[in-house]
């Protein structure tokens, strides 16, 4: 259960962030995230989920103000602590990074410098946005480590990436993620590298480490195991939009969007032979979407309106909504009806 | 439908016995000394029948990479045996190499690497076929547009090349090509892993149903319990080099013995959010392989460790029918 | 970095890529080395057409050491002037033009041939072939190159096939370095494993898998070694053992013209530097796009 915070107005509220990738000239134009909004309160965890070219990595660059040169920023607004974050500079949005927002990336031995030692990594953070100094950064670090669950600190400070494995170099990326005291960190596929086991280890002490400093979460991910175990919140993306969002147990008791039925039903339950459901079809490509609703050639569901009409944002109740004209209430949404036999075996 | 329990109890297909792999660890000095081991098999035993799919789980340093690499003929064992149909594959050549090289292949995980960029898909599924047959050209390419049609594609796409499709479509071709010679055991090698979700379901369901009509065994390696037991027979758990349980699917997800599967299933990820989640079991990492722990390999990890386990290498032993475990507990 | 799913960094890779200004690109073509390669090889091959007098002969009826026609006392019939034998200049430089790409793609065939086979040999075959072809490699990238092929002409005697040979020795080397290092990473990627496993013999995992796919980069080596070949070829002329007179090279001509800078005849030595260096210039050039054309990135979408 998460601690829940009082507070005033939610720690990050992203309203129609639209993000392109631009060719030389504007000949060709990639709609990598397109009217993306949510919210999230402190403390709070959210999920997204995607395929690949869903849109999730870049929503993630986008607030974080870490975009690839071909990628810009073209509308919505990212409210953090009372600044849009869409309109900063770099020199401001590296004051923010690090002390505010971290993040914690899928490569460990990517994140991490393999010329430095392990106390400079982690102190950085510490030593840049909260100008820790001398003894109290050494203590800091000492802390910080613990907090993560290394080992015998005071040596694993002095040594370097390459000496430590996977799961314990993921680790100590938290660490550095951790050292600046961010209200928000953004966790793109943490775990996938890492084995089953240390997975589950790393995951119950970012659960931990959340209940004790209050800190926000959006974790990003494909595999909807994580979210069940650490979100509250889940938004599922499609091509670039948010097909679904609202509370985890509302989406996972009663999907309204085909595509998150779809991929509640092709996971397979443990102690279960029952046949999976497959989407058909593949994931489109960003540059020539489908007309009217961009999963219709996919849907078992599809009605002729859907390859026409582009679905908005359907409000299903509370902040849950879906971007699906069978959400609407006359078609009397219910749990899972899927038709697996229709999409089996393609 | 699912996964029909359709195996033949005939003569196992392919059977290992005692297959042990153990890497020298030299330092690269001159002379060369020797330093010791790295025991990345030892001892492993198992069958596949006809038919059948073998699951293999483990993390990493388990072993079932090295495993699937002396099935592949592409390490040979430091000791221990693999028979195919009955006949040990150690000193195979000539035709009889061939013939095992015909009805054995592999499925890697990789989609983007593992077909050749400069050569047409239907080149690529058709050169097994002009490595052991001499079939003509026509006859090749109508045998590739059947297992074309087997796994879902259609005959066109042979003129194309790989770079044109995407990963689930990249995999299909993958398996395609490791049928083509009326292959009886394909290895695959964690091959869903780098697909996207929806499209796992996609290859799976596939997989199954090619077994179904074809009778193919397989040997699925992964690291994601809730898949390999979905598409499994039998499913055998890998720790450190050895299998440490072994049995039946269903059977190992209701009751799992060993400490270690019982850690797995705990580590494994809900499927729901109100799934009952029970407290891990395991802790630390597992340890290297050049100075594995004496005794149980597991015991510096296992929660249910006794004194003997340090000293004493627990057997494997059969403790239900079809349900085998190698713990001083049973 | 953020690693992208492959949709993406492919959007990405074919929209944010550097644009390539130098070239000023023409349907995909580099204009620049084209403009200036084309004319060059047409040049060349139709020679006995388009040259207007016979190079090796002194034009009948002109003096010599005439300056190029623009010049105060040059006479329009010989463009760019005479010689000291009073041979036409411009004919002299279009058949030397076929001197200098004759020798410069052959011995880059050959110099290219013979490096990658042995990359390939080396990178695939490793062990005891490895270790030869290597240290091989070595011994032979210690030798002077130009010394060495100066050596090797002297012994066999001057003549074009010859002289091509001798370059092609010289220059393997680099060659089978850069081949054996993708050959290395090749083999050990997943299709190259699959084709042995599936019973492939060596020579057929070398002739389908490895050689397509290191042709890229020997096409790419190969056009940034054709201006070092033709340079070559230059050197070995103007020091006396290129291919023997009366046949025209721009290097013999660069030799002849030396000694004649004193009485103030620079257009025997000007133009055929020119020659060169645009030809030189332009390789490279190609060889740079190419490069990037054929970058590994696009390799894998």
């Amino acid at each position: 259960m998460t601690r829940v915070l009082y507070y005033m107005e939610p720690l990050l509220e992203v309203t129609n962030l639209e993000t392109h990738y631009v060719s030389f000239g504007g000949a060709r134009v990639v709609k990598a995230v397109d009217e993306v909004s949510f919210t999230l309160n402190e403390g709070e965890t959210l999920g997204i989920v995607g395929e690949s070219g869903c849109g999730k990595t870049t929503t993630c660059l986008s607030i974080v103000g870490l975009l690839p040169p071909a990628a810009r920023i073209v509308g919505g607004h990212i409210e953090f602590a009372g600044k849009d974050l869409a309109q900063l500079s770099q020199s401001e949005m590296r004051r923010v990074r690090g002390a505010q927002i971290a993040m914690i990336l899928q490569d460990p031995m990517a994140s991490l410098n393999p010329l430095f030692s392990i106390y400079t990594q982690v102190a950085e953070p510490a030593y840049y946005h909260r100008s820790i100094r001398g003894r109290s950064l050494r203590q800091r670090v000492r802390q910080l480590l613990d907090a993560v669950r290394i080992p015998s600190p005071a040596q694993r400070m002095r040594e370097y990436p390459h000496q430590m494995s996977g799961g314990m170099r993921q680790r100590i990326v938290g660490a550095i993620a951790l050292a600046g005291g961010p209200r928000l960190i953004v966790a793109d596929e943490p775990t996938t590298n890492l084995d089953v086991t240390i997975q589950a280890q790393y995951l119950d002490l970012l659960k931990e480490l959340q209940q004790e400093t209050g800190v926000a979460v959006i974790f990003v991910t494909h595999n909807l195991g994580i979210v069940a175990r650490m979100c509250d919140k889940l938004a599922v993306m499609y091509a670039g939009k948010i097909v679904e969002a609202g509370a985890v147990r509302d989406l996972f008791n009663s999907p309204q969007h085909p595509y998150t039925k779809g991929l509640l039903g092709s996971m397979p339950k443990l102690g279960s032979k029952e046949k999976l459901f497959a989407i058909p079809g593949q994931p489109p490509d960003l540059a020539s979407l489908p007309s009217g609703c961009a999963f219709h050639p996919r849907c078992t569901e599809a009605m002729p309106r859907c390859s026409t009409e582009e679905p908005g944002e359907i409000r299903v109740g509370g902040e849950w909504r879906a971007r699906c004209w069978r959400a609407e209430p006359q078609y009397g949404q219910s749990a899972k009806g899927l038709d697996v036999d229709a999409a089996v075996g393609s | 439908m699912g996964n029909p329990q359709r195996v033949s109890m005939s003569m196992p297909l392919l059977e290992v016995e005692g297959l042990t792999k153990h890497f020298p660890v030299t330092i690269a000095l001159f002379p060369r000394r020797q330093i010791g081991w790295v025991k990345a098999v030892d001892g492993i035993d198992f069958a596949v029948s006809p038919g059948e799919t073998l699951g293999v789980i483990g993390e990493s340093g388990c072993g079932k990479t090295t495993t699937s690499k002396l099935i592949l003929l592409q390490e040979s064992p430091t000791s221990g045996a693999i028979r195919f149909d009955g006949e040990d594959i150690a000193g195979l050549a000539g035709p009889e190499l061939m013939r095992y090289r015909r009805e054995v292949q592999v499925v890697f995980q990789d989609p983007y690497s593992s077909l050749s960029p400069r050569m047409r898909v239907g080149e690529i599924i058709a050169e097994p076929l002009q490595i052991h047959t001499d079939l003509s050209r026509a006859a090749q390419q109508e045998r590739v547009a059947e297992v074309l049609d087997l796994v879902g594609l259609r005959p066109e796409v042979a003129a194309l090349f790989p770079h044109e499709f995407s990963g689930g479509q990249r995999q299909r071709i993958a398996i395609a090509r490791a049928l083509v010679t009326n292959t009886r055991l394909i290895v695959l090698d964690e091959p869903v892993s780098a697909l996207d979700v929806s499209i796992r379901a996609q290859i799976m369901n596939q997989l199954e149903e090619l077994q179904a009509r074809l009778g193919v065994s397989y040997i699925f390696i992964g690291h994601d319990l809730a898949s390999v037991a979905h598409i499994s027979h039998r499913i055998a758990v890998m720790y450190l080099g050895q299998i440490v349980e072994m049995a039946d699917s269903l059977e190992l997800c209701e009751k799992p013995l060993h400490p270690y599967t019982q850690a797995l299933f705990t580590a494994a990820l809900p499927a729901h959010p109100d799934d009952k989640r029970e407290k891990l079991t395991i802790s630390g990492e597992v340890p290297s392989a050049l100075s594995p722990p004496s005794g149980c390999g597991f015991h510096p990890r296992c929660p249910k460790a006794m004194s003997r386990c340090a000293v004493d290498a627990p057997e494997r032993k059969e403790v239900a029918p079809g349900h085998s475990v190698a713990c001083h507990l049973y | 970095m953020v690693s992208l799913s492959p949709q993406t960094s492919a959007a990405a890779a074919a929209i944010g890529r550097p644009p390539i200004a130098w070239f000023g690109q023409f349907r995909g073509l580099p204009l620049l080395p084209l403009a200036i390669l084309v004319p060059f090889v047409l040049i060349a091959v139709f020679a006995d057409y388009i040259a207007p007098y016979d190079p090796t002969e002194p034009v009948a009826g002109m003096k010599i050491f005439i300056p190029p026609a623009w010049m105060q006392s040059g006479d329009i019939r010989v463009l760019l002037g005479t010689d000291f034998q009073g041979r036409d200049v411009l004919s002299r430089l279009i058949f030397g033009a076929r001197v200098s790409l004759i020798v410069g793609v052959m011995g880059t065939v050959v110099a290219g041939g013979i490096g990658t086979a042995l990359g390939i040999l080396a990178g695939y075959l490793g062990g005891w072939a490895d270790q030869v072809i290597m240290r091989l490699t070595d011994a032979w990238l210690a030798l002077p190159a130009l010394v060495f092929a100066i050596f090797l002409a002297t012994m066999v005697g001057p003549s074009m096939w010859n002289i091509i040979i001798i370059l092609g020795l010289v220059y393997w080397t680099r060659y089978a370095r850069v081949i054996r290092g993708e050959v290395l990473s090749l083999r050990e990627r997943e299709f190259v494993k699959l084709a042995e496993i599936a019973g492939a013999s060596s020579t057929r995992v070398i002739r389908r898998h490895i050689l397509p796919n290191v042709l890229n980069s020997a096409m790419v080596l190969a056009s940034l070694t054709i201006g070092v070949v033709i340079i070559a070829e230059a050197s070995l002329s103007f020091l006396g053992v290129g291919v023997p007179p009366p046949e025209p090279a721009w290097g013999s001509m660069l030799a002849d013209g030396r000694s004649m800078l004193m009485v103030g005849a620079w257009w025997l030595t000007v133009l055929p530097g020119l020659c060169i260096m645009m030809v030189v210039l332009a390789t490279q050039l190609l060889g740079d796009w190419l490069r990037i054309r054929l970058d590994p990135q696009l390799r894998n979408l």
